[in-house]
């Protein structure tokens, strides 16, 4: 069989770029440390030390959730839900009083009856899955506000500090916490690991996946449930407003730069990892800066800087390719211009008048000549425009291969070719294996033979160029 | 289920789908009403009608995606969750998210995920049939691309291959030829008489009333209930068809040239 070396050479050359970019960015946030204790004088004390690991834990878990709840377009899922936490929290404290393993275990209950309720409405009902969550996140939210000020109102000291959760409180975190978060993440990791190829099925295809006899509600439920964890683990940092960015921020990013889950998935807890390290340790360079949000704030610059520069995808990127392309195919369409115009009137080496191509292609042909002349393909002399022998070598290879993909796309099945993708623009001798090749070039010289006698032999036959 | 699954002899009087008395509904409107249809083993089946006819809701109703009011349906004689692994399914290509990180190998193995069952993984031996698969269909060049790259025709063609692998006895195809090109769709054809060769059953989803006679030689007739179901020569009849779409469909004006459609 014939393997398309040139895509297996891409893919595993941008499998290394991606190792790379997870490589480097673990060892920035390594150096992060040194740099912020030299030139911003952050003292690494109990506190900072264990804020900071507190949050990089955070930001693997959320990061790694959040990747689920991105390629599920439910990423306002997950606002939704970190709002429903907050009754959770409130009526924990009311039956239990300040003890915060079940004031998270409240938050949540409210928070999964708050994913139980938008799939039992969206499937029964007709309501849409936005106005589903919408209902959700201002109900479960202002039943949780109104259970705080009736908390606070209350004359009873320990209810201080509960309204934290709305914006979160990083220095509240201590180190029982951080094992708390490194304990459930731990947890949650090996059940996303077990069911990796199940969540994968049922994120991609869903209704594949029960056809194949998958209980995709089940499945979907128990994702849902894991970032409802990874949304309770987060609240004390970056309480219930802020929470949606820790989970969607490093995800977004991570997308940009790989086609590959499992990449996208350990890139993404690389992200998180440094936004939630960074940002609590830049906060701690003054007292006033708060933590929670600005691990968000770090978080969305990754996604910024994904958004314009990742390969492929960013914007940058864009903008260069369609720069470059425009070029290329002004180059090649002036190229053929030439060619053509030379070839019909009787020899390869004729001048074009410049208005004559001017006149025929506007700015293409000012664009097209000016990156041949770079090229040393074209010369000018009494303002008209002729091939150099360069020049020359270059149209009719072009043609040349033009003319190998139509006779390519006309006759692979009647001369038994390897199907290939069909991609003008590469040397079709670089995509099929050689013996294929001869075989198209021996079919196009008999055609050409027998439809041009050999005096014309330049001109193209029609059954080749005709489509 | 092993006594099924290979070419042994055919059971159960060669009936490769028997739905009795099916009816889906969607806010108290029926779907489909009362459908009872029987496809022989072997035959390559086109399921036509109008839009809202419930064609796609058959396919769905009869693999248990979406809830039945009433009904039953089996395969081989057995219900769909004894013979699974007996049955392919190729949803429509617009049901998924076609910009999900992942490549065009993957999403073919994924055919073989409901016969490794929970949490095993695939393995180098799923892998070679996904490829073999992707070969039949001739995207064996692909295999890496990652699959927002396709143009529609290869999604499709993807999605046929991750039935494939499933090495299946029956397939339930939701409109393969929507939206393709005419190489693609001549090559989905081929693969589909291949099918049919081996013995296969496939039922396919199909709107193009012109390319029916010629691509199938079973056909229902669907508009809610069951206007008609049988060989193609009996019945897709102009009749037939002005039962199924009433008189609206222009084509159906010159009803005569349906016949001789074929001959052409």
């Amino acid at each position: 069989m014939t393997k398309n070396y040139k895509l297996t050479t891409k893919n595993s050359s941008s499998d290394r770029r991606i190792w790379l970019l997870i490589g480097a960015t673990a060892l920035i946030a390594a150096l992060f440390v040194p740099f912020s204790q030299l030139f911003l004088h952050v003292e690494y004390d109990y506190t900072l030390r264990t804020v900071a690991l507190g949050g990089a834990l955070l930001g693997i878990v959320s990061g790694v959730l959040g990747c689920f709840a991105v390629l599920r377009r439910q990423s306002l899922l997950g606002d939704a839900l970190s709002h429903a936490a907050l009754p959770g929290v409130a009526i924990a404290f009311l039956l239990a009083g300040r003890d915060l393993g079940l004031l998270l275990i409240g938050a949540g209950v409210t928070s999964w009856l708050g994913v139980y309720f938008i799939r039992l409405v969206t499937g029964t009902t007709r309501i849409k899955q936005d106005a589903a969550m919408g209902i959700v996140l201002a109900a479960w939210f202002a039943a949780g506000i109104a259970l705080l000020v009736y908390i606070q109102a209350r004359p009873d000291a320990s209810q201080a500090g509960l309204d934290t959760f709305i914006f979160g409180q990083a220095a509240a975190i201590i180190e029982r916490d951080v094992r708390l978060i490194a304990a459930v993440g731990t947890v949650s990791f090996i059940v996303l690991a077990l069911f990796w190829k199940e969540f994968k099925l049922i994120t991609f295809d869903a209704e594949f996946a029960g056809a194949n006899g998958f209980r995709v509600n089940l499945l979907s439920m128990a994702l849902s449930t894991l970032i409802v964890v990874a949304i309770v683990l987060g609240l004390q940092l970056a309480g219930v407003i802020l929470m949606v960015g820790m989970l969607i921020a490093s995800g977004i990013a991570a997308r940009q730069w790989t086609n590959q889950l499992g990449q996208m998935v350990i890139l993404s807890a690389v992200f998180g990892a440094f936004a939630g390290g960074a940002g609590a340790i830049i906060s701690a360079i003054d007292a006033d800066i708060p933590t929670g949000p600005l691990i968000v704030v770090v978080a969305f610059l990754l996604v910024a800087i994904s958004l314009g520069f990742a390969p492929g995808r960013g914007l940058v990127w864009t903008l260069l390719r369609r720069l470059s392309d425009r070029r290329r195919f002004a180059a090649q369409t002036m190229l053929q211009d030439l060619y053509h115009y030379a070839i019909d009137h009787g020899r390869a080496d004729l001048p074009a008048p410049e208005s004559f191509l001017f006149g025929v292609r506007g700015a293409t042909a000012k664009e097209g000549l000016r990156q041949l002349h770079a090229r040393g393909q074209v010369q000018r002399s009494n303002g008209a425009w002729m091939l150099t022998p360069a020049g020359i070598e270059a149209a009719s290879r072009d043609d040349r291969n033009h003319q190998l993909w139509a006779v390519y796309r006309q006759y692979a099945d009647d001369l038994a070719l390897p199907a290939i993708a069909e991609d003008r623009q590469q040397d079709i001798a670089d995509l099929l294996p050689p013996e294929s090749v001869a075989k198209l070039e021996f079919k196009l010289d008999t055609i050409r033979n027998a439809a041009a006698p050999p005096a014309q032999e330049q001109s193209l036959p029609n059954a080749v160029t005709d489509h | 289920m092993s006594v099924l699954s290979g070419n042994g002899p055919h059971d159960d009087a060669n009936t490769a789908l028997e739905i009795d008395d099916l009816t889906v509904a969607y806010n108290s409107k029926p779907a489909i009403w009362d459908i009872d249809l029987r496809v022989p083993e072997g035959v390559l089946m086109a399921v036509i009608g109008p839009n809202g006819a419930g064609k796609s809701t058959l396919i769905k109703a009869a693999l248990k995606l979406i809830p039945r009011a009433a009904g039953t349906v089996q395969f081989y004689g057995q219900p769909y969750e004894h013979v699974r692994g007996l049955v392919g399914y190729v949803p429509q290509r617009g049901s998924v998210d076609w910009d999900f990180p992942t490549t065009v190998l993957d999403v073919v193995s994924m055919g073989l995920y409901g016969r490794l069952g929970w949490i095993r993984r695939p393995g180098q031996s799923e892998r070679e049939s996904a490829l073999h698969a992707l070969e039949q269909v001739g995207m064996q060049d692909f295999a890496d691309r990652q699959i927002s790259q396709l143009s529609g025709g290869q999604q499709q063609r993807t999605f046929l291959a991750r039935a494939l692998v499933q090495d299946a006895r029956i397939y339930l195809m939701d409109e393969p030829f929507a939206a393709v090109d005419a190489v693609t769709e001549r090559a989905i054809i081929t693969i589909m008489r291949e099918l049919r060769a081996r013995g296969k059953t496939v039922v396919v989803v199909h709107h193009d009333l012109q390319t029916a006679p010629e691509y199938f030689d079973w056909v229902t007739l669907l508009n809610v209930e069951i206007v008609a179901t049988g060989p193609i020569a009996t019945t897709f009849t102009p009749e037939n068809l002005r039962r199924t779409y009433g008189g609206r469909v222009a084509y159906l004006q010159e009803g005569q040239q349906i016949a001789g459609l074929e001959k052409e």
